[in-house]
């Protein structure tokens, strides 16, 4: 019936307001870089969740005939498919176990220090300047301290595990948040909503919270996304030089470095897992590069456009 | 610009205190090192006498003190592990860190300009996909990586470079080119941007009006307004590579800081670690301020 209708008005077409999600799924299609890139990113989540409930007994599982095994040998069974390392454990299903971590601890990394820079950055901005002065040293001695030196105090201290080294790099990427923070704020402290919240006697806190936080805080998230990929960099480079995390725990960057003493005999033990570092932190810088035109409503008619073109 | 130089010199002296105070207590908390550099076997009374030559036995507020007392004449104590003075074992791979730093920034700050200029003049041309490749594999790829593959094959495979030293050019090319990809992709986006921005100014369109041919156009009047956010990050990733490029020192045995700083660190080498630390602050405060100046010769809009 109301197709009919349709037909019998003159008026032309007037398109729905398409839903939000399935509009934004319709640009993420269209950027096939991005859609690939974000489906590999859920099968790495995936392999973060749920490989070592399902393969930590596989990718454990010593095997002396499979030491150093070639990969591509597609007779063995699949965990072999990349080949075996040093001593015979299966190198795919010790890479997707090796997700969890790697992915945790740049996530966590993440997490901390967007909350404490993002906080310690506001304060900076709002308050007094003997306070934001203190502060602002204090990033400075942070950028200054070597993070190397901070993770063998860290790892010598508090024993190595996964949380120790979310702390290391959480710390040394707390003056990035802090210093942009600081800056916005300073510059949205002068807008006039802020003084009008000020005339009418809200607290300091309420102001920074409630006022100045919302507009600074997508900034910072951007930055956050585009960090993911360099603390998982600098994670595995701490675990490479061999002050991050210890065996048996094991991460990509772990993974590439116990495979060096190999390199000439067996080049895949290091290859592999820094592949898939590689293919992680590009698929990261894609889709925060497309996440940024399609997040940002003045940019987002970019990829609007595009759809109808092609539609 | 007295005033200006006065200011930041004091902010970066209270920087330099705060991160040698923290640096000395939170260094010794990682360890004596007598059991490193004594056999298993050593007796009490041998492990007693290396404290006390190294001034480890005193309570760490005296050794402190007395560091600093020394620290006033210049005096930054001999290393443990070299039996030298610090400052020397220092310098050395200091210079070392900052001949691979120049040359590596040299080459990406020429590439990069030119290679950038050119990717804003036709954007979605050739030099445009360079860029934008070359600026997702700089922000993706681990170094070490790059390192250890390019090792396996130019190194092993082809045998066209020495794996590890300092002896000849030759040695140079892989740590200079594994470390030249990361500044290079980042510089790269943003003289890019920069002179997109550049491009579209009414002062180049006066400039094409009145004939001029394309080439000093982009590299004559518009890279010079364009540069001047280029001077910033190049700053940034200069002041990263003086830091010690740790990984790639390590990797390809080159004696720089950066390797200097990890073994000390893991030798308990404290002298060593903070001489490092110190120096290489210095180094980065005098970077910042050179392009401080850099900037108001720029543009002399600027004044401090």
């Amino acid at each position: 019936m109301t197709q009919i209708q349709n037909q019998d008005t003159d008026l032309p077409d007037i398109p729905k307001a398409p839903n939000p999600v399935g509009q934004t799924l319709q640009m993420l299609w269209n950027d096939k870089f991005a859609f690939v890139s974000v489906v590999f990113l859920l099968i790495v989540v995936l392999c973060a969740l749920f490989g070592p409930l399902l393969l930590e007994d596989v990718a454990t599982k010593q095997n002396l005939r499979g030491r150093n095994a070639p990969p591509f040998d597609f007779s063995a069974s699949w965990p072999y498919w990349l080949g075996g390392d040093a001593l015979g454990r299966p190198l795919l299903a010790r890479i997707i176990v090796a997700a969890q971590n790697t992915i945790f601890v740049a996530a966590g990394a993440v997490f901390f220090s967007l909350i404490i820079g993002t906080a310690l950055g506001l304060v900076a901005g709002y308050t007094t300047k003997t306070w934001s002065q203190v502060i602002m040293r204090l990033a400075d001695i942070i950028m200054a301290f070597p993070s190397l030196l901070l993770a063998v105090i860290v790892l010598f201290m508090l024993d190595s595990s996964v949380f120790n080294l979310v702390i290391v790099l959480a710390i040394t990427r707390i003056p990035v948040y802090l210093r942009t923070a600081r800056a916005e704020t300073l510059e949205v402290r002068e807008r006039m909503f802020v003084q009008a919240a000020q005339v009418m006697g809200a607290s300091t806190r309420r102001i920074i919270f409630r006022h100045i936080l919302p507009v600074v805080f997508p900034t910072l998230v951007t930055i956050a996304t585009l960090d993911f990929a360099f603390v998982m960099l600098a994670e595995s480079a701490l675990s490479f030089l061999g002050i991050g995390i210890q065996p048996p725990e094991i991460t990509w960057g772990l993974m590439v470095s116990l495979g060096r003493p190999y390199l000439t005999t067996a080049w895949g033990l290091s290859l592999w897992p820094g592949l898939a570092i590689i293919l992680t932190t590009l698929s990261l810088n894609l889709v925060s590069n497309w996440m940024r035109t399609a997040l940002d409503p003045a940019q987002r008619w970019r990829l609007e456009n595009v759809r109808k073109q092609n539609g | 610009m007295l005033n200006f130089l006065g200011k930041r010199a004091v902010a970066s002296a209270i920087s330099l205190v705060g991160l040698v105070l923290l640096v000395f207590f939170l260094s010794r908390l990682t360890g004596d090192p007598t059991g490193l550099y004594l056999p298993l076997d050593a007796s009490e009374e041998a492990r007693n006498q290396f404290r006390e030559i190294h001034g480890l036995n005193d309570p760490l507020i005296v050794q402190f003190f007395s560091y600093m007392a020394d620290l006033i004449r210049f005096d930054f104590g001999d290393s443990i592990r070299r039996s030298e003075p610090a400052i020397d074992v220092v310098m050395r791979g200091f210079a070392w860190t900052l001949q691979l730093t120049f040359v590596t920034m040299s080459l990406v700050v020429v590439f990069a300009v030119i290679f950038g200029s050119l990717a804003a003049f036709n954007v979605g041309g050739v030099f445009d996909r360079i860029a934008t490749f070359f600026s997702l594999i700089g922000a993706s790829a681990p170094d070490f990586w790059i390192a250890i593959v390019a090792i396996v094959i130019f190194s092993v495979k082809l045998g066209w470079f020495p794996t590890s030293g300092t002896g000849t050019v030759w040695h140079w090319v892989m740590p200079v080119s594994v470390l030249f990809i990361r500044p290079f992709g980042l510089i790269l986006q943003i003289v890019r941007g920069a002179m997109i921005t550049a491009l579209g100014s009414a002062y180049v369109k006066t400039a094409r009006a009145k004939g001029i041919k394309n080439r000093p156009i982009i590299f004559v009047h518009a890279l010079r307004n364009a540069l001047l956010p280029v001077i910033t990050v190049i700053g940034d990733q200069a002041a990263a590579l003086l830091n010690g490029a740790v990984v790639i020192e390590s990797i390809f045995g080159f004696p720089g800081v950066g390797k200097l700083m990890i073994d000390s660190i893991l030798q308990r080498d404290f002298t060593v670690v903070m001489a490092a630390i110190m120096v290489t602050a210095m180094a980065i405060f005098v970077m910042n301020l050179l392009i401080d100046i850099l900037y108001s010769i720029l543009d002399p809009r600027i004044r401090y």
